[in-house]
């Protein structure tokens, strides 16, 4: 595609149809990015013109959880930033660990790979039994998918090369058994998960957390919505509480910024103040 | 000579040397932004910024999310984030899908830069072992944009050059000792 069948200004149109009829607020994400994924599923659902696109958009609520779903970026994986994990098992878990009880929130979980990943991390340490984690999404087809605990068998090789250079020392495939092209993971890893719906954007705090990860959901926001989240975070966060960014991702121009103190190497910051 | 207001260089496998010979030439009062958009391994971070900072007095930096995009400054792309341009001339990250098995992508930083710049637009393909680049140098082309491969019996690799040219109206093709000069021409 050389020029792109959608312009400017059909996602605009798009954007205030879908706050409107379904209360999903797209406006503060960064354009570049959804006009490039509405044109990918435009172009992948054939669609005949943008008039017809955008009225099944508008009146197939079937339809409109797969523009969701295809709207938003869900690709993730197991230990992804492996030093990123390591931190979290060698410094914060275990800092965590010496609370009576940890709550973990893990907003934009998509389809759950992180929130497996910091299970088994538990288990290891063996503080799974007092953690709670809630995954959370704005997206129920994923979160139904995480649900399952089923990832392809084809992604193992990768994420046991992760899992090791995170620190862990089992072999990886303990967690799992296969079947088939799919691995389905014990269900003792999911049992402290709760997996469950938020939207960023339009939901409030809804507990208290010890800590909170979301890497690489802020990049989509534009910067006056990624302040507006960073406020809910902070509002989320126990004092002494850690935020965790993804490898791109800073606080650094917000208004909290001066109450946390960031781990050296790590987009991993302490709530201090 | 055309206005630029941004320029950017997309390369792969047999690239990097290219940038070397290239960078140290370019003059320092350059009227706009070189945005460098390389394939290379997952978490060899901050090795190629400080690289090719040896090799030119101007600012190189490794792109920040949200970064308002500065003439006079070489930004390069991080690895495993497609780089996109917004319509405010600020970056912005992605992590969707690898396209043509690559992240960052080259289609995807001159697509969106295609419809920013439009005319004032100036692309470069380098060096490579596969066909990133040339969907986006069509959008380039499509905007009015001036694209320009490196001169594919130069390349160590050739195939990218050479699909692109098989596929996209070139404006110009340029040997390696030509690079600094046409961009230093560039108002």
């Amino acid at each position: 595609m050389a020029i792109l069948v959608i312009t400017d200004e059909h996602v605009e149109i798009l954007l205030s149809d879908v706050l409107e009829k379904y209360g999903y607020d797209f406006t503060g994400y960064s354009r570049a990015s959804l006009k490039r994924r509405i044109s990918r599923v435009y172009a992948l659902d054939k669609a005949l013109s943008f008039a017809e696109f955008r009225y099944k958009v508008l009146n197939d609520p079937g339809y409109f959880k797969r523009f969701v779903e295809q709207i938003t970026v869900n690709v993730t994986e197991m230990f992804r930033d492996p030093s990123f994990f390591r931190t979290l098992r060698e410094e914060v878990l275990p800092k965590l660990g010496t609370y009576p009880f940890i709550r973990i929130w893990l907003a934009g979980c998509s389809t759950g790979e992180e929130a497996y990943s910091i299970s088994i991390i538990l288990k290891e340490l063996n503080l799974l039994h007092k953690s709670l984690i809630y995954a959370t999404d704005l997206n129920p087809s994923v979160l139904e998918k995480a649900a399952q605990s089923m990832f392809a068998l084809s992604q193992m090789k990768q994420y046991s090369e992760n899992y090791i250079l995170s620190g862990g020392t089992k072999d990886f495939s303990s967690y799992y058994t296969a079947n088939y092209s799919l691995v389905k993971f014990d269900d003792e890893l999911k049992r402290k998960i709760i997996f469950s719906t938020h939207n960023l954007v339009s939901d409030h705090s809804f507990n208290e957390f010890q800590l909170i990860l979301c890497r690489n959901v802020l990049i989509y926001f534009d910067r006056d919505l990624q302040h507006k989240v960073l406020d809910l975070f902070d509002e989320s966060l126990d004092e002494l509480g850690y935020l965790a960014l993804g490898t791109k991702e800073t606080i650094e121009f917000s208004r909290m910024a001066n109450k946390y103190k960031r781990l050296p190497g790590e987009k991993i910051w302490r709530k201090i103040g | 000579m055309k206005q630029c207001k941004a320029f950017i260089i997309g390369g792969s496998a047999g690239s990097l040397d290219v940038l070397l010979k290239v960078l140290p030439k370019v003059n320092v009062e350059i009227s706009f932004p070189i945005i460098i958009v390389v394939h290379r391994k997952h978490g060899t971070d901050s090795l190629l910024p400080s690289l090719l900072s040896t090799r030119t007095s101007l600012h190189v930096k490794e792109v920040d999310e949200k970064e308002k995009i500065k003439a006079g400054t070489i930004y390069i792309a991080p690895s495993d984030y497609h780089l996109l341009i917004e319509q405010d001339e600020t970056f912005s990250l992605d992590y969707s899908e690898k396209i043509n098995y690559s992240r960052p992508a080259i289609d995807a930083t001159f697509q969106t830069a295609a419809e920013v710049y439009q005319r004032k637009l100036v692309c470069l393909l380098l060096s490579g072992s596969n066909s990133d680049g040339v969907n986006g140098l069509k959008s380039v082309k499509a905007w009015g944009g001036t694209v320009l491969i490196q001169d594919p019996d130069s390349a160590q690799v050739p195939y990218m050059p050479e699909q692109a040219k098989l596929n996209v109206e070139i404006d110009r093709t340029l040997g390696v000792e030509d690079i600094a000069e046409f961009i230093n021409l560039l108002l």
